[in-house]
């Protein structure tokens, strides 16, 4: 019997493991598919992270290791290179590694923190022949900056989120030609600084409202076809347009790795692709709670680090019996909104709320109404898919209502 | 003059004005906060950046690194090519010096590798 298993040992499920161990939970463990503590972090070597947490600038394995660090010293117990298989409605873990064979834990809570991965090829429907040089931007960044190999020379991205556009940095800086990053959207989807630092930086064309429809080669990507979309996002046939490049790299977004959770009966929101959870990030499964990437997908690891903080001070109350549910409020949005995490709230406390909006919309209102009563109302320039929004609730809002409900009103 | 500049030192990414006369700065409208102006102020004068990269271990294998300070944006390429002709000795922890000197920073390990 363990008290606390982490699924996950990138910035998720460290900082989930310190704040459980710092609340009063000191039997815990932590399994790690990887041979290292640090998660994604590791391959991200480029810095901009930790501005909220730090107030200083780091690379992602310089922040990985201030949270692996911490783990070393309170004596956290991390099972590395270690896969989990399934996990039981009854809390038990079953897992593998090349140690300990196939074997079980009985856990009394579980933390998802298991991240998320990236929008392949499959899944995008792009035409032409299958030669090789497809890769996601995600594993031409493992390739380049943990393995040493340049994944080619004359490169073309598909999407412009912040993992394309630093990998079209990296590979430039490592001497590749970067000839287009080609996004299906009117806008961006990444930070505004990596479009500067990233692309225009090193005069790097980005092509707005652009995806690619073919590709071309035999064994090996010879060129892709890229083409110019109207507004309902399909190709215009007459500005098809080839380019020639040995190397596709596709930033196409990512999906939360959640597939342990059918296991568990957890209820999953079709809009994250991740767990309904609650203030305390508590699933719908009774002991198990959900953190990071794998809950919804973070632009920041500042707000990985503090949602791991939250689930693992909650799971710490719920191990330690300790946890109180003495309401239960739905969190509604109105679709311009895109989601909210939490999705509800049982526990009547102070409580961030973490959204997302669903299109770029400027000079606009976030309200925030307890049943039909406004009781938030936060003027912003403009929002964006990309940035993550929050806002704060204070307990004394919650009394006497059955619903949250976020709206995003354009200001006239 | 007026130049748009979009502000690089966080994530916000503020869209920030510097209205020149010449080479002199009038002004500087747009950013949050004092480093957004500081970096408007040093973009328009001699623009800086920060380079993480990786370097070759006596071992074959990687590890990260980047340069202490930004240096002059213009040298970022040359600044590649001086780091990845460098062999670093292992073992190494997080913050140990990998170069001396490289247009005016050093550069250090950010990771750790027996």
């Amino acid at each position: 019997m363990t008290d606390l298993v982490i699924i996950g040992g990138g910035p998720a499920g460290m900082s989930a493991a310190i704040s459980a161990y710092e609340n009063g939970v000191k039997d815990i463990l932590i399994l790690e598919r990887d041979d290292s503590l640090g998660g994604i972090l590791r391959q991200c070597i480029h810095n901009g992270f930790g501005l909220h947490k730090f107030k200083e600038e780091l690379t992602g394995p310089e922040y990985a290791h201030r949270y692996a660090k911490r783990v070393r010293e309170l004596g956290i117990p991390v099972k590395l290179n270690t896969m989990v298989l399934e996990i039981t409605e009854d809390k038990r873990v079953i897992a593998t590694n090349s140690h300990d064979g196939i074997f079980e834990i009985q856990a009394k809570a579980i933390i998802l923190a298991m991240g998320c991965r990236e929008r392949a090829k499959g899944a995008l429907n792009i035409g032409g022949s299958r030669p090789a040089g497809v890769y996601t931007a995600g594993t031409a960044q493992k390739l380049v900056n943990m393995k040493g190999y340049m994944p080619g020379k004359e490169i073309v991205i598909l999407g412009s989120g912040d993992i394309g556009l630093i990998m079209a940095r990296r590979m430039t800086l490592e001497g590749a030609h970067v000839k287009a990053v080609c996004e299906l959207m009117p806008y961006s989807s990444g930070l505004a600084r990596n479009i500067q630092q990233c692309l225009k930086d090193f005069d790097i064309p980005l092509r707005l409202s652009h995806t690619v429809v073919a590709l071309h080669g035999g064994d090996r990507l010879t060129g892709v076809t890229i083409a110019r979309v109207d507004e309902s996002r399909r190709p215009i046939k007459e500005t098809y347009e080839y380019v020639s490049c040995d190397t596709l790299l596709l930033s196409c977004g990512l999906i939360p790795e959640n597939e342990l959770v059918s296991g568990i009966g957890a209820d999953i929101s079709p809009v994250t692709s991740g767990s309904i959870v609650d203030q305390d990030r508590h699933t719908s499964a009774e002991g198990v709670f959900s953190c990071g990437n794998v809950l919804h997908v973070h632009d920041l690891v500042d707000y990985v680090s503090e949602e791991g903080e939250i689930a693992g001070k909650g799971a710490a109350s719920y191990i330690q019996g300790t946890d109180v549910r003495n309401t239960d409020i739905k969190i509604s949005v109105d679709g311009k909104i895109r989601y909210s995490v939490p999705q509800r709230i049982t526990e009547k406390k102070d409580v961030t709320l973490y959204f997302r909006v669903s299109g770029v919309y400027k000079n606009v209102r976030v309200n925030i109404y307890g049943d039909d009563k406004l009781l938030i109302s936060r003027k912003k320039q403009r929002v964006a898919p990309s940035e993550m929004e929050t806002v704060k609730i204070n307990r004394d809002m919650l009394d006497n209502i059955s619903e949250l409900s976020l709206k995003l009103e354009v200001v006239q | 003059m007026k130049k748009e500049l979009t502000c690089i030192a966080c994530p916000l990414g503020c869209t920030v004005t510097v209205t020149l006369k010449g080479k002199e700065i009038i002004s500087v409208e747009g950013n949050t906060c004092p480093r957004g102006k500081e970096y408007a102020i040093t973009e328009c004068i001699a623009p800086v950046r920060t380079v993480t990269t990786t370097v070759k271990c006596t071992d074959g294998s990687l590890v990260a690194v980047k340069t202490a300070r930004p240096i002059p944006k213009d040298k970022m390429m040359e600044a590649m090519r001086i780091i990845n002709y460098t062999v670093a000795t292992l073992p190494i922890s997080v913050g140990d010096v990998i170069i001396e000197e490289l247009f005016g920073s050093s550069v250090v390990a950010t990771a750790e590798k027996q």
